[in-house]
């Protein structure tokens, strides 16, 4: 059990600058998300003792904290992919309950629109490139990261009848979303005829079933209730976390590619939560491609397994719907910089919080965040609240 | 977003020798695979103590942890899923497009991933009936595609 006052909470949440930020290295966005998450906290880097921070290369945390003029005591760099900041607050939530830390800076930075261009999905050989060891197998065959998505949205077509205009629908709705978010980078509205009408990348899934690439990042701040009692934030709860991985960068291991590791983690992060699906007032769903969202309701179970086009459709995920999801307009029109699931995290602590205007989820009490890495590899959920239930 | 190429645009004149076909960077547990295939055979791995077959090539059971060994397969198999790649940059790939990634499931129960080969994309299918052929791709290492059965 936690002792008494040391239940986790998130004190503080900030986005950098996006979706474009030519001026900035990799490090500076860490900065400006850091010192913008701490600010909303009304805490200083001279409060931190912690720092959870996922990128590629080895001793990633280590570097940021170098660069952030940080010695801390705690320190985190499990890279799940998209995943990693669920499983980072997981971890320092974890932390800090435990006594292991204080004030926990988990932060996000990327420059992967300025650095690399739009290369991100269509090429390599699913993501990796050939390289040595086990991660050669799937990479012989000109495959792409949409490819990996393409391969399971075909499946759950043909298992369940699923269509190309469910699919779209996902975009339409993110788009619409969007169009409230000065900072999305795009933001005019889409019909599902537009997403049906734009090229194929990797077919079933269009240019516009694929989410953007971007810059920038995010960062948030993990502490107890007690420590959080005198900040300037009202606390957001981290109720349930957990996560799981299926396979690596080989597709052909995952399985049934119809059932992803949100399969394993919901679940668990409910239970753990005390909450059901019922009971989730907003979500925000790592949404690299169309069919990423589609798999989630199912597996978070807000719907059955096959019920995901359904779902989605006629507005499922806007507000009002079954299930208002991606408020800031996703990663398929909003943001998305490489490894997205830090902005689920700032855009649900903001829902819970009431700040999201035209977007704002009335009497938002239990939200979830939920990011998928990798080529469907990994799923890590975050189950937040106003209050303990 | 100004400054930057749409990724759709005709690539600009290439007139550098085609790139081969990669070729896996072999290690211990994969090298039997790929040279058998080099040789024209596919091959899968056996676990005499619990009956489990299996690929990719690990140097143990993943069910019982027991040693395994490689038994010739058949080389028929059929399409659990697939994809026609409409978008690479990458050469070789990139001068193939558009082509079919697919995952088959083999006849004796593992999935690979390859190519499917000597189709029209428009045709393919999951459940398709497929069968192996194979291609040279270094001294060490050959690759198994698949075609239609």
């Amino acid at each position: 059990m936690t002792a008494p006052g040391r239940r986790a909470v998130i004190a503080g949440a900030a986005t950098s600058d996006y979706p474009y930020l030519p001026e900035h290295s990799e490090h500076a966005v860490h900065g400006q998300a850091a010192d913008r998450a701490l600010a909303d906290a009304g805490l200083t880097l001279a409060d931190v003792d912690g720092l959870a921070t996922a990128g590629f290369f080895p001793m990633y945390a280590v570097g940021v904290a170098e660069y952030l003029g940080l010695q801390p005591t705690y320190l985190d760099e499990t890279n799940t992919g998209g995943s990693s900041f669920e499983v980072l607050v997981e971890h320092a939530a974890h932390a800090v309950e435990a006594g292991a830390a204080e004030v926990v800076l988990v932060t996000y930075g990327s420059i992967q629109l300025s650095q690399m261009g739009r290369r991100l999905g269509t090429g390599g050989g699913g993501g990796g490139g050939i390289m040595p060891g086990p991660a050669v197998h799937d990479a012989l065959w000109g495959n792409t990261l949409v490819g990996n998505y393409a391969m399971a949205a075909r499946r759950h077509m043909h298992e369940f009848g699923t269509t190309p205009e469910q699919l779209a629908a996902v975009a339409v709705t993110m788009r619409e979303h969007a169009g409230h978010n000065p900072q999305a980078q795009y933001r005019d509205p889409i019909t599902v005829d537009d997403v049906l009408g734009s090229r194929l990348v990797a077919d079933p899934l269009h240019k516009l079933d694929c989410c953007v690439i971007s810059d920038g990042g995010g960062a948030c701040i993990v502490t107890t209730e007690e420590r959080a009692r005198d900040l300037r934030r009202p606390p957001v709860y981290v109720l349930g976390a957990s996560h799981a991985s299926t396979h690596h960068l080989n597709l052909s291991a995952m399985g049934p590619l119809t059932t992803t590791a949100a399969a394993l983690s919901g679940p668990r992060a409910f239970a753990r939560a005390g909450v059901t699906p019922a009971d989730v007032d907003v979500a925000q769903i790592y949404d690299s491609f169309t069919i990423t969202v589609v798999l989630t309701v199912e597996d978070l179970g807000f719907c059955a397994k096959g019920e995901g086009g359904a779902f989605v459709e006629d507005g499922g995920l806007g507000l009002g719907g079954r299930l208002p999801t991606n408020t800031d307009g996703g990663g398929l029109s909003s943001c998305h910089p490489g490894m997205r699931g830090m902005f689920l995290i700032v855009e649900a602590v903001r829902q819970l919080r009431g700040e999201c205007g035209r977007m704002q989820v009335p009497e938002a009490r239990v939200a979830v965040a939920h990011g998928t890495g990798g080529v469907l590899s990994t799923g890590a959920t975050l189950v937040l609240g106003r209050e303990v239930p | 977003m100004s400054g930057h190429t749409d990724p759709a645009a005709a690539p600009p004149v290439d007139d550098r020798p085609p790139k081969p076909r990669p070729a896996p960077v072999l290690d211990p547990d994969s090298a039997p695979y790929y040279g058998a295939a080099l040789e024209g055979r596919l091959v899968v791995q056996r676990c005499d103590t619990c009956g489990n077959t299996q690929l990719y090539a690990r140097d143990r059971c993943l069910r019982c942890r027991s040693e395994v060994r490689w038994v010739e397969a058949s080389g028929r198999g059929t399409i659990y899923s697939f994809t026609v790649i409409r978008q690479q940059h990458q050469r070789p790939f990139r001068t193939w497009l558009p082509y079919v990634v697919a995952l088959v499931d083999l006849e004796e129960g593992p999935r690979v991933m390859t190519n499917l080969v000597e189709c029209d994309p428009d045709r393919v299918h999951i459940g398709m009936a497929v069968r192996a052929r194979f291609e040279p791709v270094s001294e060490d290492a050959g690759i198994a595609l698949f075609e239609p059965a």
